[in-house]
């Protein structure tokens, strides 16, 4: 009994559901012609369809909470009924010995052969799983037919079908418009949730004013669990050193190439280029990284040592370059679009009292667009703050606290990659600690996006 | 009054005018140098991928008579597909390759000679000799992978030069062969049929195209569905009122939230709360779902509201109920502007990388993923990986994988563009 | 920077240099300031004025009327070329200001715009301070040596709009808080700051209630002493009070030209009655 055989047998339950109340409006409706009586308010199909509905229903509810509840359900039901396989009392070893029980088709047989008492669990845990699905199975077979037989019942020529599916079709439309802020609220509360926890071992204190971060060496013998030091300062101090840098670059050429398309581009040059711009934007950070790593860095390298200045192979400025190439096409296409919006009698206006073309726009059109640009800016900001593969691969796994873009740094994203990537055992601090920086990076482009947005918006309504 | 009186006609004015002129231009230049910056970037990327990926798209062959001598591939001398399992057929390569070169003596020169070729020849041979078991004692003519090293050393001209990786003796021994006409380099059609390997010249990229297909398919199907029919609850029937606001404030930050944090996200719930497998494409799949949900709804509700208004009226005046009207009219005429937002949606899932790393799809994947439950890895995961292997051969797989990502990427923004042209209507 | 007038400077407010000078008096009653002889506007395929020619007389005001799209907007950009700046807009035969060609290439068409000022339909300050609009024109072609001489220039230049009582203690406060009726009266001021010769205006007051109409339309009487004033009009008794000149355009051509008062009293075209009549249009 597996779950999608479960799935498979609900909506085979369907076909029974819909022609039993599809045959009996059929009959109805014939009876109704030979007593010559008044005209129905819903079609056939739609007692069909709300037969049907009706049918599988309570399966589909009882999958749904069998998808939700049925990890937490056999772990508990494991606990609770084999004490004597458990490998350890300490909880998180626990959490993460359950899981491995959860997930046998990965194991190597000889890590199975080797830990009997885990491939009995495993075994212990299909039993129960397959046994309460098939309990589950028939229960949604039973109730489904309880009721399809009502719902058959109330098949009359006044009973209104229609209403009801379009009732369920709504409460559907409404259901999954919430998915998005269910999306948000899993986010707030999983990050809070292990950030809450990771401040049950570090003081929220060193996490946010240390200056020293390296969680995989233990450094001082005080340290939580002997596993390094969690100050998340250089991390910032990298993330903003990248994140200029990477604006440096991406905020005047995106300008400047935006005020072009906008304001001088003839139309031919405008369909050349822009697609170009879309090509860049469309190109996947991992490439642009790899570009960084290929070219970049090692330009860098040699620029360095023909100036004589030393270059780390990996560098926030290797990093920050490619980020603010990637990053070009979205200033100058939120830019263009905020130029764009500018009333063109205000440039008219300026034009006719005889000033040029770059007049009109430093002293009217930049400035009327200003409030728009800056939430473009913020946004952009927002992004590289947040970008994560750019750095991984470029600018290094070092967390130096230093102003020198021209030696590696590391950034927030590289270090909750290089946390959370390979092996790993949850609810180390560890891994925790990714999610607490997590947080502080959710925290601080949720800030910049609503600021930005808020902007944006309030331009365009300015505007319209 | 005389135009002399004016300032116009002051030649001040014409001075300062042609200052002002010259302004203007200077500004102009700039703001092209912006734009020619961008393109140039652009086109410098494109470049250093095509020149560093020339290697990976041509493989170095060398042809070799090999006998399948019993002794050497039937150990226990029954024929049986067990016994052609456990032959050493880097013997028959090396024995094969000793009858060319009768003087190679020493046990230095013969490892020398064998390491010219590439571990996945003998894979090679004993594939070919399990599927066609008559060869058994017979002989035939092979094009045979070269090692990665004598690959580069040939496609760099055997020049011996150093930095090439091979020893002069090495070098010797492909000379001869190209002499002989022994030697050759052919269109490189492991890239696209095999998984990840060690070896550079035996890793492809057909298990990690397969992930990524696997993880967009699970990505399409919860994205979409969810996707769509908010979009069309907000659009067609929600109140405007603060709920309505803060689902849509809700939706637009969701948009600029950065990539990793959904991996955060996938993590905390799929692996940690729900014990779903790691590095399985469902996994992934759902993970990139959450991302793309919001793009997928923004460009649904933004191809709804194109549909005008007067369709649905008129609908709802020949008594169709409001759901009718969506369902039979609005929603069909939007529909191919939803696909083009959603094939734009499923692009940039499928250039996506943090999230994957997030939930454990980067593992080193031999087999070829056949399901959503099998552990894989996907494209982009798949240049990173290449990207941080040290092996320079390395470095022309992943550009080469780099430009077949961005092939795909082109090609589903193509159709996008395609499907938005031929489906435009002007109402 | 805040600008508070000192009582004195009220007191000095002066005329531009030019227009002080300038006796409306002194010059002949027949002295051509502007003059279009064939001229022929396209946008793309789509002919929009077909051979237009005539005569503006300086120091006037003249009228241009006629029905929606028939090429009054067109033609009155064609003067200070500001159909340049429209994507396939052509335009060919001649136009003259003062003799001069306009439509030269070599012609410098900052300076063109800066002698044949243009107001527009809606009204369209800047996002700037009362004060910043108006001087912006002195700005950019730098018409003044001291910060004293630009306060001069703005304030005189809000006096001739018949702005400066309404505005002059919030000249900081920005161009857009202003009512329609002061905003294109800050759109004429800002028009007059750098003294021009010639002033187009495209339906100046059609955004307008008939109290503001009415100021503005005092105003252009006021101004044709020291401007050539052309206005393009819908409203005949616009027409028929501000212009000592109208001519009447019918599908891309001018049908007929003359004194407001012949236009109105005695037009020689079926045409032209009909329209001044409102039997159509
Ligand atoms: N930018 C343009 N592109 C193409 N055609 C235009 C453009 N501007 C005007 N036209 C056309 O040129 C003709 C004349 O337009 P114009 O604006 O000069 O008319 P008008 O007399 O000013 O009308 P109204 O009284 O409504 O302002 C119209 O038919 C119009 O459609
Ligand atoms: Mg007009």
């Amino acid at each position: 009994m597996s779950a999608s055989l479960f799935l498979a047998l609900l909506l085979f339950m369907a076909i029974p559901g819909f022609a039993l109340g599809w045959v009996q409006s059929r009959r109805l409706r014939a009876d109704a012609v030979a007593g010559a009586k008044k005209g129905h308010h819903s079609r056939p199909i739609y007692h069909g369809l709300y037969t049907a509905l009706r049918t599988i229903r309570p399966g589909i509810v009882l999958f749904l909470s069998w998808v939700i509840l049925a990890p937490w359900l056999l772990d508990t039901i494991l606990v609770h009924a084999h004490p004597e396989l458990l490998p350890t009392t300490d909880a998180r070893e626990l959490s993460l010995w359950l899981s491995r029980t959860a997930d046998p088709g990965r194991m190597a047989a000889s890590i199975l052969e080797a830990d009997p008492g885990l491939k009995a669990a495993i075994d212990h845990r299909q039993d129960y799983s397959q046994g309460l699905l098939l309990f589950l199975t028939l229960l949604a077979l039973s109730l489904g037919l309880v009721a399809l037989r009502r719902a058959v019942a109330r098949i009359a020529p006044d009973f209104r079908a229609r209403i009801h599916i379009e009732h369920s079709v709504m409460t559907f439309l409404k259901v999954s418009s919430t998915f998005s802020v269910l999306v948000t609220l899993g986010i707030l509360f999983s990050l809070l949730w292990e950030a809450l926890r990771f401040f049950q071992l570090v003081s929220p204190w060193e996490f946010f004013f240390g200056l020293q971060w390296s969680p995989q060496i233990a450094l001082r013998s005080d340290q939580v669990g002997a596993s390094g030091l969690f100050g998340s300062v250089p991390l910032f101090a990298g993330t903003f050193l990248v994140t200029g840098i990477s604006m440096l670059v991406a905020g005047p050429i995106g300008l400047m190439s935006a005020i072009y398309l906008s304001e001088f581009a003839t139309p031919r040059v405008r369909t050349w280029a822009k697609p170009m711009l879309e090509i860049l934007a469309g190109i996947p950070t991992v490439v642009y990284g790899f570009f960084a790593v290929l070219v970049t860095g090692p330009f860098l390298v040699r620029f360095g040592s023909v100036v004589g200045l030393d270059v780390a192979s990996e560098s926030a400025m290797a990093a920050g370059l490619v980020m603010g190439i990637m990053i070009i096409p979205l200033v100058s296409s939120l830019a263009d679009d905020v130029i764009r919006a500018v009333p063109q009698n205000l440039r008219e206006g300026s034009l006719a009292l005889g000033a040029t073309q770059a007049e009109t726009i430093v002293r009217v059109v930049l400035p009327s667009a200003l409030p728009g640009i800056a939430g473009a800016f913020l946004l952009a900001i927002s992004r590289a703050v947040g970008e994560t593969m750019i750095v991984v691969m470029a600018s290094g796994m070092a967390a130096n606290l230093t102003a020198n873009p021209f030696e590696a740094t590391t950034t927030i994203t590289v270090q909750i990659v290089s946390l959370l990537v390979g092996d790993q055992e949850f609810d180390s601090s560890k891994t925790l600690a990714a999610f607490a920086l997590g947080l502080a990076l959710f925290a601080v482009t949720l800030l910049l996006n609503v600021i930005a947005l808020r902007i944006v918006r309030k331009y365009r309504e300015a505007y319209e | 009054m005389s135009p002399t009186q004016t300032w116009q006609s002051r030649p001040e004015t014409a001075r300062r005018l042609q200052q002002r002129h010259r302004r203007n231009r200077l500004f102009r230049h700039l703001a092209a140098t912006g734009l020619l910056l961008a393109v140039t970037a652009l086109v410098m990327m494109l470049g250093a991928l095509l020149t560093a990926s020339s290697e990976a798209f041509t493989e170095t062959r060398i042809k070799l008579t090999v006998r399948y001598d019993r002794p050497l591939v039937d150990p226990r001398g029954d024929a049986s597909p067990e016994s052609l399992e456990e032959g050493d057929y880097t013997a028959v390569i090396r024995e094969a390759a000793l009858q060319l070169f009768p003087q190679v003596a020493s046990r230095t020169e013969r490892r020398e000679l064998i390491r010219l070729f590439s571990p996945g020849a003998a894979f090679r041979l004993k594939e070919r000799l399990t599927s066609h078991p008559e060869l058994l004692g017979n002989s035939e003519e092979l094009w045979l992978a070269a090692s990665a090293d004598a690959d580069q050393a040939f496609k760099s001209g055997l020049t011996g030069k150093e930095g090439e990786r091979l020893t002069p003796f090495q070098t010797h021994l492909l000379l001869q062969f190209q002499e002989r006409g022994a030697l050759e380099q052919s269109f490189n059609t492991t890239l696209f049929t095999a998984s990840d390997s060690r070896e550079p010249e035996m890793a492809g990229v057909l298990g990690a195209a397969a992930g990524s297909f696997f993880t967009l398919l699970v990505t399409f199907f919860l994205c979409f569905p969810i996707g769509v029919t908010t979009a069309v609850y907000l659009e067609e029937f929600a109140q405007k009122n603060r709920w309505f606001d803060f689902v849509e404030v809700n939706i637009n930050n969701l948009a600029a939230v950065p990539s990793i944090i959904f991996g955060l996200l996938g993590l905390a719930i799929y692996i940690n709360l729900m014990h779903l497998p790691r590095s399985a494409p469902l996994v992934g799949g759902l993970t990139l779902a959450l991302m793309t949900l919001p793009t997928i709804i923004i460009t649904a509700r933004a191809a709804l509201l194109a549909v005008p208004p007067w369709i649905r009226e008129a609908a709802l005046g020949v008594g169709a109920s409001p759901l009718q009207a969506v369902m039979h009219h609005t929603l069909p005429l939007a529909m191919p502007g939803i696909l083009t937002g959603s094939i734009i949606g499923m692009a940039r899932a499928l250039g996506e990388t943090a999230p994957l790393l997030m939930v454990g799809m980067v593992a080193f994947v031999v087999e070829i993923p056949q399901g959503f439950l099998d552990s894989a890895t996907a494209l982009p995961v798949q240049i990173f990986l290449w990207a941080e292997s040290p092996e320079r051969a390395f470095v022309a797989k992943t550009a080469a994988a780099s430009l077949i990502l961005l092939l795909f990427l082109i090609v589903m923004n193509a159709l996008a563009v395609v499907l938005r042209k031929r489906f435009e209507k002007t109402w | 920077m805040r600008h508070t007038i000192p009582k004195i400077m009220l007191d000095r407010v002066s005329l531009p240099e030019s227009a002080a000078v300038a006796d409306s008096d002194a010059v002949p009653e027949s002295e051509t300031k502007m003059q279009a002889a064939g001229v022929r506007v396209t946008y793309g395929e789509k002919v929009a004025l077909s051979g237009i020619s005539m005569e503006i007389p300086a120091r006037k005001v003249t009228a241009l009327i006629g029905a929606s799209g028939c090429g009054k907007s067109t033609f009155l950009r064609c003067l200070n070329r500001m159909n340049d700046i429209i994507e396939g807009c052509r335009v060919t035969g001649q136009i003259t200001l003062d003799g001069q060609d306009v439509q030269d290439p070599d012609l410098d068409v900052a300076m063109l715009r800066s002698r044949v000022g243009m107001v527009f339909q809606k009204p369209n300050p800047f996002p700037k301070s009362i004060f910043e609009n108006v001087a912006y024109g002195p700005r950019i072609h730098g018409l003044f040596d001291h910060k004293e001489d630009l306060e001069r220039i703005v304030l005189t230049s809000l006096e001739r709009a018949g702005l400066l009582n309404e505005v002059k203690d919030r000249l900081d406060e920005p161009g857009t808080s202003l009512s329609g009726g002061q905003q294109q009266r800050l759109c004429i001021a800002r028009t007059i700051a750098v003294n021009p010769e010639v002033i187009l205006m495209d339906e100046p007051c059609s955004a307008l209630d008939p109290i503001a109409t009415a100021r503005i339309e005092d105003l252009i009487d006021e101004l044709k002493s020291n401007y050539t004033i052309i206005i393009v009009t819908h409203s005949m008794q616009q027409a028929a009070r501000v212009s000592q000149f109208s001519g009447f355009f019918h599908l891309g051509e001018l049908v007929e030209f003359d004194s407001t008062e012949a236009i109105f009293t005695n037009p020689s075209d079926t045409r032209t009655k009909n329209y001044v009549t409102g039997r159509f249009g």
